[in-house]
């Protein structure tokens, strides 16, 4: 009992103390672009309503998720096809390591030109951001497949579809993993510029929009949001990753508890 | 449980930068692989020609290739371009250099004494997946369209990268050496000079080379939305403009830019690490 009141204790002390800070010293702030936090949580909640959320929020997420599902199921299809065939991955390694070596956000001015300023173009970012780390992360995932599982499964015959779910994916998912990850960070941040960049909803949009109107305490409460936002998603990732790669953590600990 | 979770994030912190064998068996391949890379990317930019000249995607969308090159051979010969990338490149430097030092720093500190870490987990974890960008409009308010509010972005973003791996590698020594370390009477600076930052020097480096790609990232994305000088506002004004073979020309030029910084990273990897088996059995 002691020991989980510690531990709230630890979870919780320092941001408490960090927001009665924010808050004792931002009080009575006469700083117009740091206005009291009191000012900040006031306008969060008159801005934020329901109506606020389902013209701007969800389609920003809606993009976000629309962006991310594509990227995720392109880069691993792909990632898997590449990643078998060596010849094929030895042709196209120079030209992946390129093309992820650019970076997302200056494809923003590119799908504009191409897509227009519609949610076809926002999408259209976020998947050729968020394809890279997925992709090539899977292809090293096939290609590091253990040979002796591969030697055993070719020994009892196991092939197609079977040898693809149970072999394959199954060994290259840490690594998938890893990539839809680090793909999830780079979709948020690529929704939210392609939205500054050009939009007219959105949370990007609405954020540069209190900036630019200079309504300083919604503009804090939106950065705040956005902030939320990455919070909550990387939370859910979490979950899906503690049940899909549960098996891999056991093994890991396993593995580390004999050496 | 909270063990358990910091265990498995640990975990799988690592598999992007350490994997001997595929990195072996990479270098065994390596000598008969690099003409099919060659024929890749010929055929990539053979189908860049062909693809607009067909008419397939207009040109007006995407030129062809040679129209491409000739835009960034005309830009390379002009002082304006070298310009931006200087700007873009200081930016980069400057601001992966300070989130470095200061996340090596506090990692060390946070990571070596046990009640930091636990007291300021929660605050790390809610802070981290805050995505930088979030940042703009006050970094605009702030230092307007100067070189500071990319810094600010650039900073914010790799700072968590680099935190991150030093925690997990300040995390992973090996309690018999720190035990050995301690009974041969090693103070507290001896510790972390000869146990903590070896162990931790893997991680770090890893760290290092994720913040640079991010960094570069970050910077470009300043200066594309708050137009402070350097390759994206170049790209942006180019875009404005309709001048769209510069605009590619350009986008070539920061592709060729994070090409370089991860060969370069690698590079050093590999010279730092000399002595780590992950890079060790590479050699042989």
């Amino acid at each position: 009992m002691t020991d989980i009141l510690r531990r709230t204790g630890l979870a919780l002390g320092l941001p408490l103390v960090l927001f009665v800070v924010w808050w004792v010293t931002s009080a009575g702030s006469e700083n117009f672009f740091l206005p009291p936090l009191a000012d900040i949580l006031a306008a969060f909640t008159a801005t934020w309503t329901a109506d606020r959320f389902a013209a701007d929020v969800l389609p920003s997420l809606v993009r976000l998720a629309a962006g991310y599902a594509i990227a995720a199921v392109l880069g691993i299809a792909l990632g898997v096809l590449v990643g078998s065939l060596p010849r094929v991955r030895a042709a196209f390694e120079p030209v992946l390591e390129f093309l992820r070596a650019i970076p997302p956000p200056v494809l923003v001015p590119i799908l504009m030109l191409i897509a227009g300023i519609g949610d076809g173009m926002k999408v259209a970012v976020i998947v050729s951001g968020c394809v890279w780390p997925i992709l090539l992360n899977t292809v090293e995932g096939v290609r590091a497949v253990d040979p002796v599982l591969a030697d055993t499964c070719r020994s009892y015959g196991i092939g197609g579809a079977a040898r693809l779910r149970h072999l394959v994916l199954r060994s290259a998912s840490p690594q998938m993993v890893a990539g839809l990850r680090q793909a999830l960070s780079l979709g948020i941040i690529l929704m939210v510029i392609s939205e500054m960049f050009a939009a007219s909803t959105g949370l990007g949009f609405t954020i540069i929009q209190f900036q630019r109107s200079f309504a300083i305490p919604e503009m804090w409460s939106g950065i705040i949001l956005l902030g939320l936002t990455g919070f909550a998603l990387s939370l859910i990732f979490k979950f899906f990753e503690a049940r899909v790669l549960a098996w891999y953590h056991g093994l890991r600990r396993a593995e580390r508890g004999r050496s | 449980m909270s063990t358990i979770m910091g265990d498995a994030t640990a975990t799988t912190g690592l598999p992007e930068g350490q994997a001997p064998d595929t990195a072996q068996r990479s270098r065994r391949l390596a000598p008969a692989t690099w003409p099919y890379g060659l024929l890749g990317l010929l055929v990539f930019a053979a189908v860049l020609e062909v693809v607009p000249r067909l008419g397939l995607v207009p040109e007006r969308y995407l030129p062809p290739m040679s129209r491409i090159v000739a835009a960034l051979a005309e830009e390379a010969a002009s002082p304006a371009l070298w310009t931006a990338v200087g700007e873009t490149m200081k930016a980069w430097a400057i601001g992966l250099a300070i989130a470095v030092a200061a996340a090596v720093l506090v990692g060390v500190i946070i990571g070596s004494v046990p009640f930091l870490l636990a007291a300021t987990s929660s605050t790390i974890e809610f802070l981290r997946p805050i995505p930088s960008v979030a940042l703009i409009p006050l970094a605009v308010l702030m230092y307007g369209t100067g070189i500071e509010s990319t810094l600010m972005l650039v900073i914010y973003a790799s700072f968590w990268q680099v935190l991150i791996q030093v925690l997990y590698g300040v995390q992973d020594v090996d309690p018999v050496a720190m035990d050995t370390a301690r009974s041969y009477r090693l103070g507290r600076f001896g510790r972390i000079r000869h146990v903590t930052w070896p162990t931790a020097l893997p991680y770090i480096v890893t760290g290092v080379r994720l913040a640079a790609a991010v960094a570069l990232v970050l910077a470009i994305s300043g200066e594309l939305i708050i137009g402070s000088p350097g390759l994206g506002h170049e790209i942006s004004q180019a875009q404005s403009g309709g001048a769209v073979a510069v605009m590619y020309a350009l986008v070539v030029v920061t592709g060729l830019i994070g090409v370089l910084i991860n060969l370069v990273f690698r590079m050093v990897e590999r010279r730092l690490l000399a002595w780590h088996t992950s890079v060790r059995g590479e050699a042989v």
